[in-house]
């Protein structure tokens, strides 16, 4: 058993007679692991089972050695940013994580300091002593960030911790959880924005109707695809006619089409790193002058449609 | 932190004292709770007026009588039963309901630490509150009777029978609280329990002794030093106690232990809570 990942062992979970998880096995690294589905997919019901709040109905669950059936022991090491948009009434900010602080058992002045901490992180201060009743949606979703990592846990868990934060506030945070990552910690980030996830993942988990259906850095999971829906990649060059040419006499290519302006291709493989040794011998023998290679649907939206298609949801 | 786990639990009791005194018995919601606390002090603090202008008078250790019947017919059934409701049902299912329990579920405290803790926290505010109520009433009625009929007063044994309503409030605190804090955790609709339990406590007294024995209020009144006038033709005679009183050797044991098997109970049964907000 390895202590140093978030493990799923053939996990299911169903509410009822409706499905909310089926046989999921995972081994999440360190670093930003994003859950992309659309709706009702099973985000949310992972990221409860690894924090307990739901219990699998089979399967084996393990938070970096530790079960979520020891919350004692777990959340030292964890803290859960949920969807919730819920706080104790008559609170401030800072009393809403001051008093649940406490409950780590920590004296008055290290919790004053983690408080002041988490506060500054999120850019909460001057808005520390107004009740949160009063905040807005996007001083909500900060004072739950706040809470989650104010103990500074090695785990964060983060259920579309993005939501209702105007665009400097995503920029910032985004900017933090990148920090947190390279700290070394797990950052478990639930999201339906795909060019978001795009910018801050390091490994992605698609799920679709309690189903796991990909996981794994988006490049090594659209690789995997590559036979049945081949890999597309634009090329921009001096020659596009000499090249489209040279890609047909290829077995793995499956399609070419020229630009519009006719200065570049959209050329769809099955073997991309056979297509790219060929554009570099094309180049060092001096039949085309390339201008620019790209992969035209090797991130997570191009996987997200393949695999899930748009009715998903996403954005 | 690990070695130690009574101070590290004992820290975070009263963490989570402090943090529900806050939220839930500080706040306008808890007026309910005052106002029954304090309709004992209003009911008698309104007599030692009317005696005080005359309008009423004073019948010396009768009045005592009196507040003996009060206490036990209205105070106890009515006033610390329903208060009770309010205070321990609430603990979870009021946090349920508004969707605030996952932030002590989210922390690292023993979920049996957490039933103890809330637990504890609804007792301090019970006692506190209807602890305040039944002193402050007898006390009302003594200062009267002292006032108005000196030799009577100094009769009666009054430290130990403040002590004794003191005494049982506790108990009735500590038994309905209990039962009530279980109801929280089991039930979607605690009221419709609730009810049940209160028509229970009301009906024992045309049951058998045997069920009799299977109610709080029935160790409640064996403990009142005051046997109520109940003996006189009148509606209160219908909530008499029959059959002998149980020793307080045994009923107030017996009390505590029954608190401590419903807590033990709604320990066992937060082990297996799961926090699903959408299916309630």
């Amino acid at each position: 058993m390895s202590d140093d990942r978030i493990l799923f062992e053939d996990v299911s979970k169903f509410y009822g007679e409706v499905l909310g998880v089926n046989r999921v096995d995972l081994s999440i690294p360190p670093g930003i692991t994003t859950l992309v589905g659309p709706n009702g997919s099973g985000k949310t019901t992972l990221m409860n089972l690894m924090t307990g709040l739901v219990r699998p109905g089979r399967g084996r669950i393990r938070v970096l050695g530790i079960a979520p059936e020891e919350p004692e022991r777990l959340f030292r090491l964890l803290g859960y940013c949920t969807q919730f948009d819920a706080f104790p009434r008559a609170l401030t900010g800072h009393q809403f994580l001051y008093c649940y602080l406490r409950l780590h058992g920590l004296g008055h002045a290290e919790t004053e300091r983690l408080v002041w901490q988490a506060l500054e992180r999120v850019g909460m201060t001057e808005a520390a002593h107004r009740r949160v009743a009063a905040y807005s949606k996007g001083m909500r979703q900060r004072i739950k960030l706040a809470q989650a990592m104010c103990h500074q846990p090695q785990v964060l868990v983060l259920d579309e911790p993005l939501n209702g934060l105007d665009p400097m506030a995503r920029a910032e945070a985004i900017a933090l959880f990148r920090e947190l990552a390279a700290d070394g910690r797990y950052l478990i980030i639930s999201s339906h924005i795909l060019h978001e996830v795009d910018q801050i993942s390091d490994q992605v988990i698609m799920l679709t109707s309690g189903y796991v259906v990909a996981e794994g850095q988006i490049q090594a999971v659209r690789s995997e695809m590559h036979q049945e829906y081949p890999m597309q990649v634009l090329v921009r060059c001096d020659h596009p006619g000499v090249l489209a040419a040279r890609v047909f006499e290829q077995d793995h290519v499956v399609e070419v089409k020229m630009h519009a302006d006719r200065k570049g291709l959209l050329v769809s493989t099955r073997d991309g790193e056979r297509f790219y040794e060929l554009l570099e011998r094309l180049v060092l023998e001096g039949v085309i002058n390339l201008e620019s290679v790209a992969p035209a649907d090797e991130d997570v939206h191009s996987v997200y449609e393949y695999l899930i298609g748009s009715e998903g949801g996403a954005s | 932190m690990s070695g130690r786990p009574w101070k590290l639990w004992w820290t975070q009791i009263l963490a989570i004292l402090r943090l529900e005194v806050r939220k839930s018995f500080l706040g306008k919601r808890a007026i309910v709770i005052y106002l029954l606390a304090a309709s004992q002090v209003i009911l008698f603090g309104v007599h030692a007026v009317a005696v005080a202008r005359g309008w009423d008078h004073c019948r010396g250790t009768e009045d005592f009588g009196v507040f003996a019947a009060e206490f036990q017919l209205y105070y106890l059934r009515l006033a610390v039963f329903f208060g009770c409701v309010a205070i321990f049902m609430n603990l979870f299912r009021g946090e349920v309901l508004e969707k605030t329990l996952h932030h002590y579920l989210l922390a690292p405290v023993r979920r049996e630490v957490l039933v103890a803790g809330k637990f504890l926290s609804g007792l301090a505010t019970a006692v506190l509150l209807f602890g305040a109520g039944a002193v402050l009433s007898f006390l009302i009625v003594a200062s009267h009777v002292a006032s108005l009929r000196h030799q009577e007063f100094l009769a009666a044994p009054l430290p130990g029978h403040l002590a004794a309503y003191l005494g049982v409030t506790v108990l009735a605190c500590l038994g309905y609280g209990a039962v009530f804090l279980m109801m929280g955790l089991l039930f979607r609709n605690p009221i419709i329990p609730a009810v049940a339990v209160l028509i229970w406590e009301s009906i024992t007294v045309f049951l058998p002794p045997l069920l009799k024995q299977i109610s709080v209020i029935y160790y409640l009144e064996s403990l009142c030093p005051v046997r109520a006038p109940f003996s006189g033709s009148g509606g209160s005679a219908l909530f008499a106690i029959s059959g002998e009183p149980v020793s307080a050797w045994l009923a107030v044991p017996g009390l505590i232990a029954l608190a401590a098997a419903v807590i033990l109970l709604s320990a066992l049964r937060i082990r297996k809570l799961e926090v699903n907000y959408g299916a309630e």
